[in-house]
């Protein structure tokens, strides 16, 4: 892998020397993340976003950790022994709302990092194992926040477990029977927030592992960058560290602080009060509603309204939630355009943003009460949802005309005359 | 073949989506609960905002209003006694204060249910021994325990205030289905605008502040939201004082993270 030019790990010290012979630990981590991984000179603030999200699963996992070295799995003790890390444990509090802010830092950093390679066309080959890699850790991050969020026992867990696994209950014939198999019991109790808090503790680990296939998958082709052309020669690239080391170090001391911010002066801003509200199976909440981060999702899933050709309207939502999330995964496919970047795609530029106003509405669908206007709004965003990535994207890659793009890098960067001075000077040296 | 079957999906979910615009009715409902239901007036309170700290005499005043008035029927199960030194309090008057309430135990010698004064180490007791007692007492209303109110409802401590100074007749134009039914009170800032609990603060001077402020309804009632704001979030002025520490620190951090960065790139043109 990587590029012929890359910086050859030689260690100095004798006891890395060593190191290097026994178990090459170091070099690994040289050629992934030092530098002898080189990078497109010419990255924007946008690709700091992937080792934003690293960090956020970094700190879920210490954080939560910790939690469950307080945290009690039972039905009676659940809520107190929150209540019990946020009051009388040494820094529960800090802990707590960071680990509740941090999974919707999570999302937030995630949601951009995969906009951006919407944008930037980063998903087509040679690229597009990286991009399936990263909808699997997009799945297995949207189970294991619903998981999460089930484990304090307040009423929106409870409810919110209630509705959600009521999914699994729309498929015919078998539905019923698999949801009471998934919840061991007929509604969310015990044995489900036993299981729940298990998996919630493994599912970390497992994106940790698809994290680290994600990142071995990029180094073979190695980072796209904002123009969308390959890599020519070495001009084009620079070292990983230092050049982007400190580059995210930037980035990262900037999301910190939006971090900590909403943590010690906001932390229940994006949560919802009716969880500071102890389960009960008795007293349904006016409005069941999950996190922010799946709001979108829940909007397509209630904007299915009607039973068309034979089938339930609740089948048909779930449908639509799974697959607008699956679709992803045929992306690399659906898009045929060989220009990666939307910067030299017009059409396919306005239709991107016509997309990101779309899930922003359905956000917002999802978040109402089911009741007009916003029922409309969410079919309208629906509609355009799947219209986008099943039917637009694949018809304006046939036909689109794409803008003048720079010859390399190198030129995009520096104006194509620097370029070819450069590219003399490289080959006379 | 991919396309193609995205194509027909896709359409496959247009127009499922187009028949149900079809059979949804487009008519916005007329909801009146909503109509005649008030948000919140904003509460000032010392607590509030990026600086907020709280004011330890109103925390004693809306204690002692918790105490005389909302502990016949509302628990505070969260909160400890010994806790309550941080609202100014010594060692001796916590354990004096704790040992007017009576928690569960059992006789040492016999082994029957009892009782006996609490300690600083133990929670508020509730005031019902269970659930069924409690409505059981209360016209099948459950008074909900009120250690983290203010964080579990919209509006938090400014929703508690309007809701104790809120209490009215029903305005004339009410409809018949949303007047208040026997044992129910009218209260424009309650969700369903009827709630059981008739007005707890009713009259001026009901409680008597050791610190000679005047009880009005209003005062008690927003000392007691006060109170209410630290039996939620006792960490609350740490976790601002914390806060400006870490920002503080991270800001600094970030400009030097910048200069670094410029420095790192500035061997490289059209940076």
């Amino acid at each position: 892998m990587s590029f012929p030019w890359a910086k050859n790990y030689a260690p100095q010290h004798p006891l890395m020397q060593w190191m290097d012979e026994k178990l090459p630990l170091p070099r690994f981590v040289y050629n992934a993340v030092g530098a002898g991984y080189p990078v497109p000179r010419n990255l924007n603030y946008w690709w700091n976003f992937g080792v934003l999200a690293g960090f956020a699963l970094v700190i879920q996992i210490v954080t939560g950790i910790v939690l469950a070295m307080h945290y009690y799995a039972s039905t009676g003790g659940a809520f107190n022994s929150v209540e019990h890390i946020m009051r009388d444990v040494n820094g529960g509090w800090l802990l707590r709302y960071a680990h509740m802010n941090g999974a919707s830092f999570f999302f937030i950093v995630v949601y951009t990092h995969i906009f951006r390679g919407l944008y930037f066309g980063s998903y087509k080959a040679p690229r597009e194992m990286i991009w399936l890699l990263g909808v699997v850790i997009f799945l297995l991050m949207m189970a294991t926040a619903f998981m999460g969020y089930v484990l304090p026992w307040g009423q929106m867990s409870f409810w919110g477990a209630q509705v959600i696994t009521g999914f699994f209950s729309a498929i015919p014939l078998v539905g019923e029977t698999l949801r009471e198999w998934l919840l061991g019991g007929f509604a969310p109790d015990q044995a489900a927030l036993n299981r729940f808090f298990s998996l919630h503790y493994l599912l970390p680990f497992v994106i940790l592992g698809v994290v680290i296939l994600h990142i071995w998958a990029l180094h073979i082709p190695g980072s796209s960058n904002p123009t969308g052309v390959e890599v020519k020669d070495e001009q084009d690239t620079v070292p990983f560290h230092p050049y982007y080391t400190a580059k995210d170090g930037f980035g990262l001391t900037i999301f910190l602080i939006l971090f900590f911010a909403l943590v010690f002066f906001a932390p229940n801003l994006l949560g919802h009060p009716d969880n500071y509200i102890e389960a009960n199976p008795l007293s349904t909440p006016a409005h069941i509603v999950p996190e922010w981060y799946f709001w979108p999702f829940y909007a397509i899933l209630r904007a299915f309204t009607g039973n068309f050709m034979g089938i339930d309207a609740k089948l048909w939502g779930v449908l639509a939630m799974f697959a607008s999330i699956a679709l992803l995964f045929f992306l690399p496919w659906l898009d045929r355009s060989p220009v990666r970047s939307a910067t030299y795609r017009p059409l396919y530029r306005k239709f991107f943003w016509v997309l990101v106003a779309d899930v922003a509405l359905l956000g917002v669908c999802g978040v109402m009460p089911a009741s007009q206007p916003w029922i409309i709004l969410s079919q309208i965003g629906a509609i355009y949802y799947f219209a986008h990535f099943l039917i637009i994207l694949p018809m304006i890659s046939r036909n689109e005309r794409a803008l003048p793009m720079p010859t390399s890098i190198t030129a995009a960067v520096l104006g194509e005359g620097a370029a070819k001075t450069a590219d003399k000077a490289a080959s006379a040296a | 073949m991919v396309r193609l079957i995205g194509f027909f999906v896709g359409l496959g979910f247009i127009f499922a989506l187009l028949y149900a615009i079809l059979v949804t009715p487009l008519a916005i409902e007329h909801n009146a609960t909503e109509e005649f239901h008030l948000e919140p007036r904003p509460l000032a309170l010392a607590s509030n905002g990026v600086f907020g700290r709280f004011d330890t005499a109103q925390l004693q005043r809306g204690l002692k209003v918790y105490k005389e008035v909302c502990a016949a029927c509302h628990g505070l199960s969260q909160v400890r006694f010994g806790q309550l030194e941080a609202l100014g309090y010594d060692e001796g008057q916590v354990k004096a204060l704790a040992a007017q309430f009576q928690v569960p135990s059992i006789n040492p010698d016999t082994g029957e249910p009892a009782t006996r004064p609490a300690l600083p180490s133990d929670h508020f007791p509730s005031p019902y021994p269970n659930e069924v007692a409690a409505r059981a007492a209360n016209g099948n209303a459950l008074p909900p325990d009120l250690s983290l109110i203010t964080k579990a409802r919209h509006g938090g401590a400014a929703y508690v205030h309007s809701l104790l100074t809120g209490y009215r007749n029903p305005p004339a134009n009410l409809p018949a289905e949303l007047r208040p039914a026997t044992g129910l009170h009218y209260n424009p800032y309650f969700a369903n605008l009827n709630l059981a609990m008739p007005a707890p603060l009713a009259s001026e001077g009901q409680v008597t502040f050791d610190d000679g402020t005047r009880a009005t309804v209003d005062q008690m009632a927003k000392d007691v939201s006060a109170f209410l704001v630290w039996t939620a979030e006792p960490e609350l002025p740490r976790r601002h004082a914390y806060g400006w520490a870490v920002l503080g620190f991270l800001f600094v951090l970030s400009v030097l993270a910048y200069l670094s960065y410029r420095s790192v790139w500035a061997d490289k043109k059209g940076h």
